[in-house]
Order: C-alpha cells, then sequence, then structure tokens
C-alpha cells in the first residue's frame, strides 16, 4: 500500500496502475473490481449458452458433439452460479453502496475485504483451471455419476469451495458492518432497503455456504479416497448428496434474488418521487424470505424418491415462501400510485423486472404444485422458470443498477436514448429466448438433452434465435456504457439517499465528517396531502 | 400446436387441471400486474421536476388485501397439487406389477410370467401398473409425457409409478436425470394395447418372434436387435468413435486393450465381450474406451448373438 493518501480525491483518480487497485482497500473499488470481474464471466458463461443454443438448431449434431454440449451446459451452470451471479449484485454493488448509503467511510474490515476478494480470484482460477479435463456433470455434481465421471470434478467442485470462503467472509464483513457503522440517527427502520436486502443475503451466505463447502468436500474425499458417503455401490447415498446440495442451493437462489430485489426497492421511489410504499412490509419480508428459504430445498426433490411425507412438507412451506414475494411485487407498484414517473434506462428495467419476476413467480406455483411437479420437473419448464427468476430478476436488477449508480461510480453520464434502444432489445430477446421453453417443458422436452424429437424442432429454433436479438442488446449495452457523453453532476436524480449528496464520483474517505440522518431515505413527496 | 402431449393415463388429466387451474390464476396476475404498471406510467407520467407527489406511506387495508388473496389462492393450488399427489402415489390393490431396470443409456423390463424386454415396455389399457425401478449405475429418471408420471431411479434402492393407462398407441419414455453421453438417446416406447392383444403377447409373441426369426437370414435379425437392443446408442456402424468402439470392419481386426495386451476380433472374442465387458472371465478392454457397458447376459438368447455377430461380419 502506498504511503500517500490523498482523501480528498475521487476514489478512481487515487493511484494508477494494477497495484493501486488490486491492493487497494477502498470498498468502491473493490465493488468495481467485483463488478468487472462478474462481467468478464457473464460474458464466458453467456458466450457457452449462446453456443448450447445453437446447437438446438436443429435435432441431432449441429455445431458440436454429445460430449462437448455436455461439457457446455455444466460450464454455463457452473460460471453463471458461482462465478457470477452467488457474487453478483451483492459483492459488486454491495461493496461500493454499503458504507455510502449507511454514512461510514469504508466497511468494518477493510483488509479482511480484501482478501475475500483474492479468495474469490484464486477460487475462481482454479474451477476455470478445470476447462484442461472440463467437466460434464451439469452445475449441481449429482452422485453416483459426479463420482464416475472421468472428468476433472475435483478441480471445479474445489473452486467452489474456496469461492465459498470468499463469499462466507464478505457476509460476516457486511452484517457487523451494518451493526456497527450506521452513521447518528439512521435507525433500523430508516436503513435504505438495498441494505436491508444485502443484511438477509450476508445471512444466507454466513448460514448456508458452509454446508455446500462440506459436501464437495465429502465428494472429494469420495472421488480422490474412495470414501462411500454417497455411493451406493459402497453403501452410500446418492440422495443424500442431493439433500446437503440444496440445502445451500436452496438459499443461494436468495441470495442471487435479494439483493436485485433491493436495487428495485431503491431505483422506484427515486423515479417516481414516492416513498416507498409499504417499506416495513418489503423489509421484513426479506427477511421472512431469508429463513423460510432454509426449509424449501425438498422442492427441488419431489421426484427424487424421498418420501412422499417428505414431499407434502415440502410443498406447503414452498407455498408459503411464494406470499412475501408476491406482497413485495404489489409494494413496488403501488408506489408508483400517484407518483411523478421518469422511464429513464435504470427504471425500465425496474420495471421490466417486476414484470419478468411476476412470471418467473407465478411459473413457480406449477412447479410447487406436487402433482403438476411431476409432469414438469426435469422439463425445459424449469429451465425458463429460472431463466425467468435469474435473468428477469437477478440481471435486469444488476442492469438496472449498473444504469442507475453509473453517473454515481464513474463521474460521467451515458446516452439515455441508445441505452434504452439496448434495453428494448434484451427485453424482447430474452422473452423470445425462454417464453416457448414454458410450452416445450409442458409438451415433455426434458432439459440437458443434447438430442431432441423433430416435433419440439420448431420452438427450440424459435428461442434459438432469441438468443440472436439479446446478443446483439448486450453488445449495444456495452457499447453505450463504453462511451460516457460527459461529466455526472453529485445527484443527478435528485434523490435522498446519503450516497448521491457528495461528488460523483465519490471522495476516497467518502464522508469528511459522518452525516447525520433526521429522516426516512424515502421521504418524497408531501406529507399534507396523506393525512388529508 | 398442441400445448400438452397426448393424454393417455387416469393421472393425465388430473395434472392437466391443475395447470389449466394455475394458468388461468397466472395469467389473471400477469394481466393485472402489466395492467396496473402500464397505466401508473402513462396516467402518472413526469411532467416536471416540481411536480407534487403525496407522501403515500402505506395503506393497511391494501396490504391486508394482497396478503390474503395470495394465501388463499396458494392454499387452494397446494390441497389440487396434494390430493391428485396422494391418488398417484397410492398403489391400488389389484395392480400389475412390472421390474424396470435403467443402465446407462437403455431400459429393461421384467414382467410377472417372466418375460423380458429391452427398450420396449408392454402394458394392457386401463389395468393399473406398478413399476418397481431400480437403476444399475447413476441416476436414471423415468418419464411418460402422455401419463405425466415421473420419477428416478436410484442404485440402492427401489423407486415405485403408479398408473393406469387409457389410450391404446404407442408414447415415449424418457430419461429425465442426466446420466452422461448419450443420455438424450436413451429413450424407449411404452406400447399400451388392448386386453385381448396384451394376452397373445404374453402368451406367444416370442414365438411368434423366433418364427418371424426363422425366415431371415442371421445377419438380418442381428441388424435389428442392433436398434432394439440399444447397441446403437454406443456402437456405430460407419465407423464414427462413439462410447464404445465401432462395429465398422471389426470382424477379424486386431484388437488393443487396456492391459496391454491384443487378440483378434473372432466370434469367441465378440460373445465374450458382449456377455462380459467389463468383469468376469477373460473381460477386455478395448484401449482408449471405459469401463461403461453393462453385461447382456440373460437379456440375449445364444441365437440372438450369433445373430448379432453374423451382422457385425457384413459391416465392412
Amino acid at each position: 500500500m502506498t504511503d500517500h493518501h490523498d482523501f480528498d480525491k475521487n476514489y478512481l483518480e487515487n493511484g494508477k496502475g494494477f497495484k493501486s487497485w488490486f491492493f487497494s482497500v477502498d470498498h468502491k473499488r473493490l465493488g468495481v473490481m467485483y463488478l468487472w470481474a462478474i462481467g468478464v464471466f457473464f460474458v464466458l458463461a453467456a458466450i457457452a449458452s449462446f453456443l448450447i443454443r445453437f446447437e438446438h438448431l436443429s435435432p441431432g449434431q449441429t455445431i458440436v458433439s454429445a460430449q462437448t454440449y455436455n461439457v457446455l451446459f455444466t460450464l454455463h451452470g457452473a460460471v453463471m452460479v458461482f462465478l457470477f451471479i452467488v457474487p453478483g449484485v451483492a459483492a459488486s454493488f454491495g461493496n461500493f453502496l454499503i458504507p455510502l448509503m449507511i454514512g461510514a467511510r469504508d466497511v468494518i474490515f477493510p483488509k479482511l475485504n480484501l482478501y475475500s476478494f483474492w479468495v474469490y480470484c484464486a477460487g475462481s482460477i482454479i474451477l476455470l483451471g478445470s476447462l484442461l479435463a472440463p467437466v460434464d456433470t451439469g452445475w449441481t455434481f449429482y452422485t453416483p455419476y459426479s463420482i464416475d465421471t472421468g472428468t476433472n470434478v475435483i478441480m471445479v467442485t474445489f473452486g467452489v469451495f474456496v469461492l465459498g470462503f470468499s463469499s462466507i467472509l464478505t457476509g460476516i464483513n457486511f452484517i457487523v458492518t451494518m451493526h456497527k457503522l450506521r452513521a447518528p440517527g439512521l435507525t433500523w427502520d430508516r436503513l435504505p432497503l438495498f441494505c436491508w436486502a444485502a443484511y438477509a443475503t450476508s445471512l444466507l451466505q454466513v448460514l448456508a455456504t458452509p454446508v455446500v463447502g462440506i459436501t464437495l468436500l465429502l465428494l472429494i474425499g469420495e472421488r480422490y479416497f474412495g470414501l462411500g458417503f454417497f455411493d451406493p455401490a459402497k453403501g452410500g447415498d446418492p440422495v443424500l448428496f442431493q439433500h446437503f446440495f440444496w440445502f445451500y442451493s436452496h438459499p443461494a437462489v436468495y441470495i442471487m434474488i435479494l439483493p436485485a430485489m433491493g436495487i428495485i426497492s431503491e431505483v422506484l421511489p427515486v423515479f417516481s418521487r414516492k416513498p416507498i410504499f409499504g417499506y416495513k412490509a418489503i423489509a421484513y419480508s426479506s427477511l421472512a424470505i431469508a429463513l423460510i428459504s432454509f426449509l424449501v430445498w425438498g422442492h427441488h426433490m419431489f421426484t427424487s424418491g424421498q418420501s412422499k411425507l417428505i414431499n407434502i412438507i415440502f410443498s406447503v412451506i414452498t407455498f408459503a415462501v411464494a406470499v412475501p414475494t408476491a406482497i413485495k411485487v404489489f409494494n413496488w407498484l403501488w408506489t408508483m400510485y400517484k407518483g411523478s414517473i421518469e422511464l429513464s434506462t435504470a427504471m425500465l428495467y425496474s420495471l421490466a423486472f417486476i414484470f419478468l419476476f411476476t412470471i418467473g413467480g407465478l411459473t413457480g406455483l406449477f412447479l410447487g404444485a406436487l402433482a403438476a411437479d411431476v409432469h414438469l420437473h426435469d422439463t425445459y419448464f424449469v429451465v425458463a422458470h429460472m431463466h425467468y427468476v435469474m435473468i428477469g430478476g437477478t440481471v435486469f436488477g444488476l442492469f438496472s443498477a449498473i444504469h442507475f449508480w453509473y453517473p454515481k461510480m464513474w463521474g460521467k453520464m451515458f446516452d439515455e436514448f441508445k441505452a434504452k434502444i439496448a434495453f428494448v432489445l434484451i427485453f424482447i430477446g430474452f422473452n423470445v429466448v425462454f417464453f416457448p421453453q414454458f410450452i416445450l417443458g409442458t409438451q415433455g422436452m426434458p432439459r440437458r438433452y443434447f438430442n431432441y424429437s423433430p416435433e419440439f424442432a420448431f420452438l427450440h429454433q424459435l428461442s434459438t434465435y432469441g438468443t440472436w436479438i439479446l446478443g446483439v442488446g448486450f453488445i449495444l449495452m456495452l457499447y453505450v456504457l463504453c462511451r460516457p457523453t460527459g461529466p455526472a453532476s453529485a445527484n443527478p436524480y435528485n434523490s435522498l439517499s446519503l450516497e448521491w449528496q457528495m461528488p460523483s464520483p465519490p471522495p476516497t474517505l467518502n464522508f469528511k465528517e459522518i452525516p447525520t440522518v433526521n429522516d426516512s431515505t424515502y421521504a418524497y413527496g408531501t406529507k399534507i396531502e396523506q393525512e388529508a | 400446436m398442441n400445448w400438452l402431449p397426448t393424454s393417455a393415463s387416469t393421472f393425465a388429466p388430473q395434472v392437466d387441471s391443475i395447470l389449466f387451474l394455475v394458468t388461468i390464476i397466472s395469467v389473471v396476475s400477469i394481466i393485472l400486474v402489466s395492467f396496473m404498471l402500464i397505466y401508473f406510467v402513462f396516467k402518472y407520467k413526469r411532467k416536471s421536476v416540481n411536480d407534487q407527489t403525496p407522501a403515500i406511506t402505506h395503506d393497511s387495508f391494501l396490504e391486508t388485501l394482497w396478503t390474503v388473496i395470495p394465501t388463499i389462492l396458494c392454499i387452494v393450488i397446494f390441497i389440487y397439487g396434494y390430493v391428485y399427489y396422494d391418488r398417484y402415489t397410492t398403489t391400488p390393490k389389484d395392480a400389475y406389477e412390472i421390474n424396470v431396470t435403467a443402465r446407462r443409456w437403455s431400459w429393461s423390463f421384467a414382467y410377472p410370467n417372466g418375460k423380458k424386454t429391452f427398450n420396449e415396455l408392454y402394458v394392457p389399457i386401463n389395468k393399473p401398473i406398478r413399476l418397481v425401478m431400480q437403476s444399475d449405475d447413476v441416476l436414471h429418471s423415468f418419464f411418460v409425457p402422455a401419463f405425466r408420471v415421473k420419477q428416478d431411479l436410484i442404485g440402492n434402492r427401489y423407486t415405485f409409478i403408479n398408473f393406469t393407462p387409457t389410450k391404446e398407441g404407442v408414447f415415449d419414455i424418457y430419461c429425465t436425470e442426466y446420466c452422461g453421453l448419450s443420455h438424450s438417446d436413451m429413450i424407449a416406447k411404452v406400447h399400451v394395447v388392448s386386453e385381448f392383444e396384451y394376452a397373445k403377447w404374453e402368451s406367444g409373441e416370442e414365438a411368434k418372434v423366433e418364427n418371424a426369426y426363422a425366415d431371415m437370414a442371421p445377419s438380418k435379425v442381428g441388424e435389428q436387435l442392433y436398434s432394439s437392443k440399444g447397441c446403437v446408442a454406443c456402437h456405430s456402424i460407419d465407423g464414427a468413435n462413439g462410447v464404445g468402439p465401432s462395429w465398422k470392419a471389426l470382424y477379424g481386426k486386431k484388437r488393443e486393450f487396456t492391459d496391454g495386451s491384443s487378440e483378434l476380433a473372432d466370434e469367441n472374442y465378440i460373445k465374450n465381450s458382449i456377455l462380459y465387458p467389463v468383469k468376469g472371465p477373460d473381460a477386455k478392454l478395448v484401449k482408449g474406451y471405459g469401463p461403461v457397458m453393462p453385461s447382456y447376459q440373460g437379456l440375449l438368447s445364444d441365437s440372438e448373438i450369433t445373430a448379432i455377430i453374423e451382422y457385425i461380419k457384413t459391416i465392412k
């Protein structure tokens, strides 16, 4: 680290070169580095998915062999889940925003924060190193196939194991930061909802991640030392692996989506000039979702051979988690009621989130219903449902954040008009890719199929054409973001949130004097009317 | 376009009724959400930066409304799903049991009268069927879209499916738990036939097939077995590399094994490889291939093995 600090300089200019970034403990720089990293992995995994879709342009072999196809969907899933979407919004925007939003100069353990990033880098390198003998198990690593396959399962799972530490340490850091470093007057019921969402996410990261870590260690032990935890040939139980795996991976779904929900709760009030509707309901439903999410993992396993009673219990709890989600959607919608709505690019992505996430949530009702899931499980219906939640939800939320905080993060503005064209392409492309997959799945098209019956050809082709629209949209969005139009003012959207009450980009120290908070973050509008 | 596959079991219309109910609920909800979204965007469009907005922070009535209604809908959907699932998982007393074994990448079926079939399941119409299923290797899943039934097969315990077919015809059986290279080709057919046909099949088809074979050259029989017994999934006949070695010009070729030894591919070598591909007396594994082939002991008769060997001889 350099001895010479200039705390008044903006964080982007305080030091140049690789070392000034890679050894920086500044939460803003770490947030930006995470954003770059997840961006690179997103592009990598997206390329894999484009190849997968291209392969499905015709039944049988189109461009790649069956083995390559199996590797591609494993790579796509593993990179998207473990390198992109789990760290995703929480690590990038969580790091950048939490200290700014709560009026702190940094997170409480800045060095631990840097260490988490390094661990993330190490885990990513290990995981991608497996490409030397690419894995063909699917991102779920189900046993006994993952014990049996000749591919490099140990390296990938060890990569995920290492990444887990980054996740846990970041979670601890955020939790303690929010407990200890909130500015005077910033009570819990004034805390921005993005922070609430990050808090719930951090809880999940700290409590759930160790389980997947241990599970993957057991798997490594089984492959390397021949221990018999999961292999029926050695008296193990393959379904046990699924329980362990989903005990983490279901809460992980909420690790992925909660921060995006937090973003929507920040963007909507600003562009509607209204207080967020039902603040407490949204804050507490984040926590409720986080807690219930620990108790629904078995709904991934309705056809796995687990007992009937267990299936029924998991179905009940699954429907219980649907309710707080519905509450959030209506709260967001009602935030716009009688507002003054500006359709900025960030707002468009947030509105698209509400629409697409609602579809994702509603299609979850099909899968939660036991008898219907017997038919739909492991078909394209599940693929479509999951992508409506993960892309329509998390990725649209992330894109909203990228556009919304662009002026704050880079100190520049971008071309709103072109960005909106990119939005339209991405929105249409996404729906063309994934909506037909609901129908495919209902018709009985199984997932992870290299080959398919000719009767499914039309919908498969339609879905593939959608990826081309989506791809053009992504490229245009990147182009727009790489060509800023001019300097940004401190608060171009007249937001009341703390991070906008400082220059853009923020100075290294954030706040020369720690501010005192006197009102809600969402104190928009005039209160007189409400009483009338 | 057909939204749903053929409906061919008593369970299928029950599943479809849930799909229908949830689709109605979903369509109404998404129209409501879209309408509110679009209406608000146009109605409350920003006119100037000085727009006055009311500071509405909550509304107990509305919030109760949109908590209670989704809760009720969720309870209704759960009950529907539960009731039909309960019927599906309850085995009828007079169910006709068939044993199912899955292995990479084929299905075999064993019937109460001792008959065995491979990648073809025969069931009588309108009779409750219970499948007792097990996997020989990794996880598989038995899925018949026309019946709307699906169940994983595991290595260390039996799993079960109940269904009553209601429509004659031939329907697809898919594997829906990823099981490796030829996962998407692990497809079998279920033949739903009338009770009369079924009785005929039960008592006589084997003889009929033997008779049919009697008029055919062994190599022609072998050609049929090549696809009906699932060899096609792993062994090509055009020289293309698959999970196992291609059969093209195989007969008489020198085979090099993983243990360093080698042998000419003659009749005895081929027969031995079919019966003991990985384990057993004199099992040999060709260099460059994994130990994945299942044994066909008990699944192929001696005359069938001979027919396959004769067929291999014709592939040049």
